[in-house]
Formats: structure tokens, sequence, C-alpha cells
């Protein structure tokens, strides 16, 4: 029982991060009907820019831990830096490309995805780095014997955060209405005075901007950051923004959730080695038998 | 039409470089090939050897070099990948045509390269890959380390007399060829003479989430957990261990070897951990204490084991080029394989006739995130 409990905390707390990456892909997605593969990076970015910032303030790594208003300081800093990110490798790759085939503006994602961890390498060093210590990590909860640090529990509380905030942000506000007009007919929505450009950009700071977070919760998490770090996290959210059906957001926050704990159970009672093959397995059959993902609605195309 | 001229143009100017390239070197020098982990996740390890051989390449220089001739050593970065460690043998042996190949640390990327020595027949020395398929490849590859069935006896020893647990679980990286060899030598051992392994879990070098394999041990409640991997995953584990519940000791191989092993929040997390290795830093031997300071003078750091052991295999190599009279592959092996109570920095070295050398072993233990010296296990 308590290594059930344990492991279902542990899930969720790596599906919450999954999450957050996975929101990114779903909305980009929801505007644009491509997948942005760069965005993986964007939340190494993050990662990396919460580690320098960590110096900035000169608290190198482990020595002496950085109190609440700093950390969420640094947090906001890393999003920052990830919404300009984004902002620029929209204007810069996916722009001039609006027009292109969907396959070329593709391929110029895989090139920025590219483009963006060998030049992580190069400026970051190829070795890992030891993520500072933002807060301390105190076990907090000691549920039927089960141990959970504040660290993850940290984690979960600022994803759900962020996920209330992003739907607020979508559902009330008017860039929000906005968003969803050009997600919904994006010919339709210029015509009623939306100006799409604008819609686009602020889609990509928002998704950048919570890759950025998502890279220091991360960090927080599993201290140890490398220039390749996005690459698996991000196929991993990629695949749990298509679980729950591209292009919907709360679908987004589940499926992270889902592939997060499938991710936790299959490692800690079956095999870690099988870990990805039955994770993707299931994923797969989810997706045999309802191919929109689960919250994912069915697109009619109009002939 | 100018189009093309400039095509070929280009393509010549390449094949020149190229001839040119492969004929760099001549008869002045004797080229020495390395191959290590200067980058990636074991940076340390291709960098702390890569200095130490240096080290070694310039003392041998200092005294007038090998046959008249000066030693030149030629490094590369095989970024801790096994695919890029055989490219990079090749390219050693094809393109720079050294006599002799240095390394590699990690087991996996020495079983990479050696191959490639074997087929074209160049002495390769392991400086510290201490799984025993390594040496088995072929007769012209040669290490100056324990290999692991005498760690796993080490370790298995130290932890039912001196840590004094019967009850331990394994965490290995099934994807590392060292890892699951020491780890199943471990068990073997450990069963063998009494103990009790209750818990088995895996993971892949390169993870960042380990709490799952950790929640699993965890609930079997074991005295002391079992590590045999590499640092950087070690450092990641042992925060995970801590943070969800885990405050039994644990304990490893001579891969934690590496001043990052104990870097950041890993300081605290690996707090009266142990693990075996090939040599202390706190060992008053003059030879080591002298090898320190001539280190630490020239790259300003620490050396590390990895370090001391390439320096012994750059120096084994010199004195058997020495005894050889010459840079002919066939004769370095030969004299290689006829090293007996070599004085190296780290010990007498005799290399036995499966091309292993047999020395001793010692167990540090992590203190303030220092490595202490604990104790020595003779062979």
């Amino acid at each position: 029982m308590t290594e059930f409990v344990q492991q279902i905390f542990n899930g969720l707390s790596l599906g919450s991060i999954y999450a957050l990456i996975a929101l990114g892909y779903t909305m980009i997605y929801g505007i644009l009907r491509f997948i942005n593969f760069a965005h993986g990076d964007v939340f190494m970015i993050g990662a990396f820019s919460g580690y320098y910032l960590g110096i900035l303030f000169s608290f190198s790594s482990g020595s002496i831990t950085a109190t609440l208003p700093l950390a969420i300081l640094i947090m906001i800093g890393a999003m920052a830096v990830c919404g300009l990110l984004g902002f620029t490798i929209e204007k810069l790759a996916y722009k001039p490309l609006r027009k292109s085939p969907k396959l070329t503006i593709l391929i110029t994602a895989i090139g920025v995805s590219l483009f963006l961890e060998y030049t992580g390498q190069l400026v970051f060093g190829a070795d890992p780095k030891s993520f500072p210590s933002l807060l301390e990590n105190k076990p907090v909860v000691n549920l039927a014997g089960a141990v959970i640090g504040s660290n993850p529990l940290v984690v979960l509380i600022t994803a759900g955060i962020l996920m209330y905030v992003l739907r607020l942000v979508v559902m009330k506000t008017k860039i929000g209405t906005a968003m969803r007009a050009v997600s919904f007919n994006p010919t339709a929505a210029s015509l009623m005075g939306i100006n799409i450009n604008s819609v686009i950009s602020f889609t990509f700071i928002i998704g950048s901007s919570l890759a950025g977070a998502a890279g220091i919760l991360y960090g927080l998490n599993y201290p140890s950051i490398d220039p390749l770090m996005g690459i698996l996290p991000g196929l991993k959210a990629f695949v749990a923004a298509v679980l729950g059906g591209i292009g919907n957001i709360p679908g987004a926050a589940i499926g992270g959730m889902i592939i997060g704990l499938l991710e936790t159970f299959v490692t800690g009672y079956i095999s870690p080695t099988y870990r990805d093959a039955i994770a993707f397995g299931i994923l797969i059959l989810i997706l045999l038998f309802k191919p929109t993902g689960l919250l994912g609605k069915k697109e009619i195309e109009k002939v | 039409m100018k189009k093309l001229f400039f095509g070929f143009t280009a393509i010549f100017a390449a094949l020149v470089l190229l001839f040119s390239s492969c004929n760099k070197g001549g008869s002045d020098k004797i080229l020495i090939g390395e191959y290590g982990s200067l980058t990636g996740t074991e940076a340390t390890f291709g960098i702390s050897s890569t200095n130490g051989l240096k080290l070694a390449v310039e003392e041998i220089n200092k005294t007038g070099g090998l046959l008249n001739k000066q030693i030149e050593l030629i490094t590369y970065d095989d970024q801790g990948k096994p695919s890029e460690a055989g490219t990079v043998v090749e390219k050693l042996i094809n393109k720079d045509r050294v006599v002799a190949v240095i390394g590699e640390v990690a087991s996996s990327r020495s079983k990479a390269g050696a191959p490639k020595c074997q087929l074209y027949k160049i002495p390769m020395i392991s400086p510290a890959s201490t799984n025993p398929e390594v040496t088995l490849i072929g007769d012209y590859i040669f290490r100056v380390c324990f290999i692991d069935p005498f760690q796993a006896t080490v370790l298995s020893k130290f932890a039912l007399n001196t840590l004094k647990v019967k009850r331990v679980a394994i965490l290995k990286d099934i994807k590392n060829a060292y890892s699951t060899g020491l780890s199943d030598f471990f068990e073997k051992e450990f069963k063998a003479t009494g103990g009790e392994i209750i818990e088995v879990q895996s993971y892949s070098n390169g993870d960042k989430d380990f709490k799952a394999q950790l929640t699993a041990i965890r609930s079997k409640n074991p005295e002391a957990v079992f590590i045999p991997g590499y640092y950087t995953d070690v450092g990641l584990i042992a925060i995970q261990a801590r943070e969800i519940g885990i405050t039994q000791p644990l304990f490893g191989g001579d891969g934690w070897e590496s001043e990052k092993l104990t870097e950041g929040k890993a300081k605290d997390a690996l707090e009266g951990c142990y693990f075996s290795t090939h040599v202390s830093t706190e060992n008053p031997d003059p030879g080591i204490q002298n090898f320190i300071k001539k280190y630490k003078e020239k790259f300003n750091m620490m050396p590390d084991a990895m370090s001391f052991l390439s320096y012994d295999a750059g120096m084994i190599l010199f004195d058997a080029i020495k005894r050889a009279g010459s840079t002919e592959a066939q004769k370095i092996r030969d004299e290689l394989a006829k090293t007996k109570d070599f004085a190296g920095v780290t010990g007498k070295i005799t290399i036995n006739d499966q091309r292993n050398a047999i020395k001793p072993a010692v167990i540090l233990e992590i203190k303030g995130g220092q490595f202490k010296y604990k104790e020595t296990v003779a062979p």
C-alpha cells in the first residue's frame, strides 16, 4: 500500500511536467495545425535559463538554498526567456513558411530543434550540469508510510496553478477568445477583424513559457541538466498531447498525467526495460479505439 | 561550366588536404592514439584519463622520448557513445596511423573500440575498463586495472564484514556492460558467502527519474543498496533515494569515481556511502603524492583514479616500446604481454596471461563530499 501511494505520487509529479510541455504542443497545434518539434528544446532552454539565473543570483549549486520569492523570480525569468525564444522562433522560422505545404514547416521545426540542441552543446557544454537547489527539499507528507518530498509537491502545485491560469486566459480573456476563434476557423476569424499574426505570436509565447516553467520544475526534481535533455520529455509530451486529443487543452493535461503514471507503474512493477514499450503500446491501443484521443473532437472535413 | 570548374577545384583541394593529413607525423615522431569521453555524461572519465596520459607523454618527452623520437598524442572525443568510439578508433588507426591506442575508461566503449584494434592488430591498453570481456576480444587488448569479478568479491566482503549487512538490493544500469557485469558477479559472490539479494531493479544510463525503481526497493526494506553505475546517474539516484525515504547506505564500484559525483544536492545524499576503486589520493605513498602534485600544477585540479590509471597505461606502453626497440605493433604487443612488476604509480603492475593487471582495490568512504580512505583489499 505504501509503495502504491508513493508510486502514484511519483507518477503524478512526473506527469505534471509532461503535461506542461504537452500544453505547448497542443496549443500551437490548435492554432497552426502543425507540430512544433522544437518545443522539447525550448523546455531545455528553460532549464538552462534557470541554471544561469541561479548562478547570477550567486548561489552556486547546492551551497545555499534560495528562498521562495527568489525561486519564483527565477522561474518567471526562465519563462520570459522561453517566451521570447518561442516568439523569435515563430517569427524567423515558421512565419515565412505559413503558406508553404505542411511538410516544409514540419521539417523546419526539426531543423530548429537540432539547431537548439547542438548550439546548446556548443554554448553550455555537453556534460551534464548540476541544477541549483532553488528550494530545500523536506519530507512533508507521510501518507501511509509513503514519504513525499516538498519539491515534488511544489512541482505538482505549480503545474496545477499554471494550468488553471492558462484555462482562465483561454476561456475568460479577449485574446483567449481570439485564440479559440483562430483555432476554430482562421479565415473566418481574420474576416472578423482578429489579427491572426498577433494571436499566433501570443500562442507561441504562452506555450513556450509553459515549457520554460516545466524546465525549471524538471531541474528542481531531477537536478542534472544537459543540452539534449529535451528530446525524450519532448517526445513523451507530444505523445501525451496526442493521447489527450491534440488541440485540446485539458486533454494535454490529462494525457501528461496518464503518461507519467503509466511510466512509473511499468518501471516500478514490471520492468524499466519495457517502460517505453508498454507505455507507448497502451497509447497505440487507445488511439486504435479512439483515434481523436481521449478528449479530442472529431473534425468534419468540409468538401 | 564555371560552377563545374569550382566544384572540381573544391574536390581536388579536399583530396590534397586528405592525403597530406595522412602523412603527418612522419618518422621523427611516435604517434600514440587515445579515445575517451571528453564530453557527454561521463565527461570527467575522459578528461581525467587524457590529462593523466598527457602527463606521462610530457615526462617521457622531457627525458628524450623513445627510440630517439618524441611521442605525440592524438586524442579523440567519443562523446561517451559506443558507436562513436568505434569510429574514432578506426580513424586513429587508418588515418593517423598510430602505433598503439589507449582507451577507454568505460567498458561498453572499450568493447566498441577493441575489435577495431584487434582487427588491424594495433595494441590497445584500457586504463580502467573492468569488465572481463574487454580483454577477451583478442590478444592485442590489455588493461592496467583489476577486473570486475575481483571488484565484486571486494565489495561483497566489504558489505558482509565491514558494513555488516545481509539484505542488499541492487539497482543496475541495464544498458551498460560494466554495470550488468559487476552486478552479476556481486550477486553471485554475495549469495555464495551468506548474503541475500532481496531486489534487483534496473535503469538505463541517462534516465533522470529513478523514483519508481527506488520506491520498489524501499518497500523491500534492504539494509544497503548496491548501485554499480556511473557517477552522473549515481548522484541523481542518491538524491531521489533520500527524497523517498531510503536512509540506508548506498555503495558501488569504481564508476562512482569523479569529483562531480558529490556536486550539488548529491553531496548530502551520498554522505556515509562507499565505493571501491583503484587508488586513494590519501595514500601517503611518495609516488602517489608526487603524481598528485605534478597533476595539480599542470591542470589545476585533483586527479582521480582514471588519471592515475591512464598515466600507468601510458608508462607501460612506453616501457614496452623501449624494450621492443621498435614501433612494430607485433613487437610492442609481445613486450606488453611480458610486463612484470612494473613500478607504476598505482602499484606494481604485472600483466597476466589474460592480459589483465593483478592489483589491490581500495574502499573509499564519502564524507562531506570528500573521498576518505577506508580500507585496502589485496587480490
